[in-house]
């Protein structure tokens, strides 16, 4: 945080090479822009500079200049003479300055790597062999790159707690901890809860909440994540898994319309753990904690893992049938939802254009708490704005359809994923119409269907969402989904085609996406699949921007009519 | 007494040992005392930093960096109020002068701090004592309260419309609380872990990061006597580069151990010892003597030093020869830090003196930045292995490489303060650690005194 937001390109050398980087961003990040890695625990780009790790210690010089007049001056040669600071310098804490020399690769830095190294692991307890960390530790990364690789030290080991709950989520092995403070720069500065402190001193120096405090707050895990070493573990992954095993799969979490840039841990197929991807114009490299839970949707109890017609299973494609017949020749109301995908939200548009029928939508609302938990608990209500299932901004409630089949309007229901109850639609009148259910858990709604059309989570499929900023931003399919399932707008498309006699409807990512492009008026014109997979892309909001959207200004957002101070 | 050893110069410890003499403020001002605060406020605060850079007085809080200077880096641009802190810690072992000073004239002390905060434009002045001048803090505050009184403190100074209030903040009992920043961290109520310098110079962000002068006790005294005398009339007290008198504060095995006012320069280290302090106990010889502090590097009794000094002449002395100032304990690859003399003869075992630092920094290192951290800790178990039977010939070399991975690689200078020591023992007395390793019997003798 210590770098300013500058673009200015200046020259230094590097090593003994210029090169070029921003002005007044530090040494650590400039020269990891060319290549050079200056090894760090304690410096994390998106929090304070605290310098204490020493690890990223390099060598830096300026140019010499003449007191009095000003003038540099040179060596025998006519090249500038170097004035080097005499003892090493973090290079976190070091800013670019124009014509700045950094040496990362000399004697003396590595000399200093090694020195810490040893340091560091003087009182490690080495515990690699049942360590979460192993696999992703720097501890042990840097010892393999910088370190001497013997151990001199024949003294007794400080000893330390190996399991101290700091909070729900979160269990400490002080032993491990190398005292960073990233985890206390953290809660102080992006979760805003500041109860992570060091008590007693030197060595013997031990992280621990204040007293009455514990690290229950929703960005808890985060700091699990930032922790360099083993000293900080998920109390849910705790011994779960060796990392080294785990596929990751890019996603984004579906809590709100914050929609935080995941990465998601699975091994053959079941889901291990859920953490934040770096995306600096979104999450930073944060999520809530809350989000991480969500993978244990896929294995939940109430989960609907197989197609049903009338309470009894049969395959997906009689289902499909199924549903078809339920829906023709009625007057359809279709409950669209804003956790469907963009894709998806497309393909109820076609569906909806197809067979007349009437699109309801209902939003999702919380509290907002100005980081990555947004009031709109949906993924994706910009999406079915985008897609054209709406022009109004949704309510949390569908009074208009309960009045629609009370009144015979809506003659057969199509419902996406939404739980009706509590959202003002009457039991009775739910009950008066043929229903099609096609989500992935069972509710009150499911309960009451004709036909149950089981939906894929997040994890298991592929597609696309938009966040409260307008990003688009593409999920992976991190694990298979269950047997005999498909994904939910091939569900859709099937459907479609049974409606419609001459045209076949998209049903691969690919297709979608070049109906979704191809309209001229379009937001999304020009852009493809694999585009998005590329990084996130800043939709237009302008045709949107009349709507009163619910979100606080967070981290990375600010309201529509807000101006940035 | 050899006839060529000068009399004590008194000027800062003129009335400490003066039975007619008490900390109250009626004993101050019948000796004259608050006339230069009434001096320093018919200047100009500009005049009074300039008679201060005139007067060539060096901190003597330890690094010895010129107090005008340290003026001259403060920040009065940015608008932000500027604050002034006493470091009144004095915990550096060996080192007992200032206590001396706020326990026997106090209003001293205060009247500097008011010229000094006049002089740098402050309005809240801060004595951090530390925790265990109990006394002291007691004193102070009575000091304070009676200066207050008498309108030489606090609101409206003197009727100038000049205001600065002075409190006294009693630390908790850390060492680390003397370095100026992590004593600014602590100030602020937080963990006295030292800042990272740069950015937070305390002259530019300091206390709250506001702009924050820190001086030491005796510094801020100085300025009294250097208003009281003008600047030019102080600097030609001792020796040019090295101005005005200094308290060292003798301890070990000497006959009269205690403190001693001397002009910069005035003697050597052999007069101190010898003729002041009465010379060691019958029968001993001297081995070492650490001559700033026991952060600083340890002199061997038959040690040379030689080489040239900044101002171009060259010396060959013999520890003995050490002149008593700011740059003499320096040319001799020492310091003179603040002031700590600590004697050891031949009955000390000198591995056990060090085992008794390293456990002194171990202790006192806020465990922030890893190499003093983990290396203070280290050094102190090693030379605690050795000290108990279990030493081993490449236990020096050890501790010579653990210092030097220590060494200039800290946030702040307690890396230096816990390396030094290790480092100039073992160098200089190797053949008493390789002793401790073959002749030494493997057992430590249960009749000697408990290791710390």
């Amino acid at each position: 945080m210590i770098a300013p937001d500058n673009k200015e390109m200046v020259n230094i050398t590097l090593n003994g090479i210029e090169v070029e980087v921003p002005n007044g961003i530090n040494a650590v990040e400039a020269a990891a822009l060319h290549g050079k890695e200056v090894p760090h625990y304690c410096y994390h780009p998106k929090l304070s500079v605290a310098g204490n790790c020493r690890m990223c210690l390099v060598e830096m010089g300026t140019p010499m200049r003449d007191r009095a007049s000003g003038e540099p001056i040179l060596d025998e040669d006519g090249t500038p003479k170097i004035g080097w600071v005499p003892k090493p310098v973090i290079g976190c804490a070091t800013n670019i300055t124009p014509g700045m020399h950094l040496r990362t690769e000399s004697d003396l830095v590595n000399e200093c790597r090694e020195g810490i190294m040893e340091f560091l692991l003087v009182n490690h307890p080495l515990d690699c062999p049942i360590c979460d960390q192993a696999g992703e530790c720097r501890l042990q990364e840097f010892a393999t790159d910088y370190g001497r690789g013997y151990s001199r030290y024949v003294e007794r080991k400080n000893v330390k707690p190996k399991r101290t709950r700091l909070g729900p989520r979160v269990t400490l092995d002080d032993e491990r901890c190398i005292l960073c403070s990233r985890c206390i720069r953290f809660s102080q500065e992006v979760a805003k809860d500041d109860v992570l402190g060091f008590v007693d001193r030197g060595s013997f120096s031990t992280l621990t909440c204040f007293p009455g405090k514990e690290l229950a707050n929703n960005y808890s895990l985060n700091t699990v994540d930032i922790c360099p070493v083993g000293a900080l573990t998920s109390t849910d992954f705790r011994f779960k898994m060796r990392v080294w095993f785990l596929k990751e799969s890019k996603s984004v979490c579906t809590e709100s319309s914050a929609g935080c840039n995941t990465l998601v841990s699975s091994r053959e197929g079941t889901i291990q753990r859920i953490t934040p991807r770096r995306n600096d114009q979104v999450n930073d490299t944060w999520m809530t904690d809350s989000g991480r839970e969500l993978y244990k949707l896929v294995k939940a109890k109430s989960r609907i893992r197989r197609p049903s017609f009338q309470g009894s299973d049969l395959p997906l494609d009689d289902a499909i049938s199924q549903a078809f017949e339920a829906l023709k020749n009625k007057k359809i109301g279709v409950v669209a939802s804003c956790h469907s995908s963009l894709e998806e939200q497309f393909l109820i548009k076609r569906l909806v254009e197809e067979t007349g029928a009437k699109v309801f939508i209902r939003g999702h609302f919380g509290e907002d708490d100005g980081i990555l938990l947004s009031a709109d608990r949906t993924p994706n209500l910009r999406g079915a704005l985008v897609a054209g299932l709406t022009n109004h901004y949704p309510s949390d409630h569908l009074n208009d359809l309960n009045e629609s089949l009370a009144d015979g309007h809506v003659e057969a229901l199509l419902v996406i994923g939404e739980d009706l109850k509590d959202s003002g639609v009457n039991e009775d009148n739910l009950r008066k119409v043929p229903l099609v259910f096609l989500g992935t858990h069972q509710n009150s709604t499911s309960d009451c269907a004709e036909v149950v059309l089981p939906g894929l989570t997040v994890f298991e499929k592929s597609g696309s969402l938009i966040n409260r900023s307008f990003f688009l931003q593409s999920f992976d399919q991190a694990i298979p989904c269950p047997a005999g399932l498909m994904t939910d707008f091939k569900i859709l498309a099937r459907l479609i085609d049974l409606f419609s006699e001459d045209s076949i409807a998209p049903s691969e990512l690919d297709q979608i996406w070049e109906a979704l492009s191809s309209s001229e008026n379009s937001v999304l014109k020009g852009i493809t699949f694999l585009k998005i997979k590329k990084g996130a892309i800043q939709l237009d909001e302008s045709k949107w921007e009349h709507l009163s959207f619910v979100e606080k200004e967070a981290l990375h957002y600010l309201p529509t009519g807000v101006i940035a101070s | 007494m050899s006839v060529s050893t000068p009399k004590e110069r008194r000027i800062i410890l003129k009335h400490a040992d003066d039975p007619n003499y008490s900390n109250r403020i009626g004993c101050y001002l019948r000796e004259g005392g608050y006339e230069n605060l009434k001096k320093a406020f018919s200047m100009q605060p500009g005049e009074v930093g300039e008679e201060v850079l005139k007067s060539g007085v060096r901190g003597r809080g330890g690094a010895g960096f010129p107090a005008g200077m340290k003026w001259k880096f403060l920040d009065r641009k940015s608008g932000k109020p500027i604050y002034l802190i006493c470091n009144a810690d004095e915990s550096e072992p060996g080192t007992f002068k200032d206590r001396q000073i706020m326990y026997k004239d106090p209003h001293q002390l205060i009247e500097g701090m008011m010229i000094t905060a006049f002089a740098i434009g402050a309005k809240q002045a801060f004595i951090y004592i530390r925790a265990e001048f109990h006394e002291g803090a007691r004193i102070l505050e009575r000091a304070i309260s009676e200066a207050k009184k008498a309108g030489f403190c606090g609101n409206n100074i003197l009727d100038s419309e000049y205001s600065c209030d002075l409190v006294v903040h009693r630390g908790a009992g850390a060492y680390i609380c003397g370095e100026e920043t992590g004593l600014i961290e602590s100030l602020e109520g937080k963990r006295p872990n030292p800042r990272i310098k740069p950015p937070y110079f305390p002259a530019v962000l300091g206390l709250y990061q506001c702009p924050t002068i820190v001086n030491n006790v005796e510094t801020l005294c100085n300025v009294r006597h250097i208003i009281g005398m003008g600047g030019e009339e102080f600097s030609k007290i001792g020796k040019p580069n090295n101005t005005g008198t200094r308290i060292w504060c003798v301890s070990g095995q000497v006959m009269k151990p205690g403190y001693y006012e001397f002009e910069c320069g005035s003697l050597t280290l052999g007069q101190l010892i010898f003729d002041v302090c009465g010379g060691l106990r019958p029968g001993r010889s001297l081995k070492a003597v650490i001559p700033g502090g026991s952060s600083a590097k340890v002199l061997r009794a038959d040690e040379r030093f030689s080489g040239t000094l900044k101002d171009g002449t060259e010396f060959d002395w013999g520890l003995e020869d050490i002149p008593l100032d700011f740059d003499g304990p320096m040319a001799a690859g020492s310091m003179s830090g603040s002031g700590g003399i600590i004697v050891m003869d031949d009955t000390v075992d000198i591995v056990e003196a060090m085992a008794n630092v390293n456990a002194f920094y171990a202790h006192e290192s806020c465990g922030q930045c890893t190499p003093c951290r983990e290396g203070s800790l280290w050094m102190r178990k090693i030379s605690q292995r050795m000290c108990s039977g279990g030493a081993r010939e490449e236990d020096a070399d050890l501790l010579l490489s653990v210092a030097k991975q220590i060494e200039g690689r800290t946030i702040c200078a307690f890396g230096e303060a816990a390396a030094w020591p290790t480092q100039s023992f073992v160098t200089k007395f190797k053949e008493d650690f390789i002793r401790k390793a073959t002749d030494s019997p493997k057992e430590r003798d249960p009749k000697s005194l408990q290791l710390i």
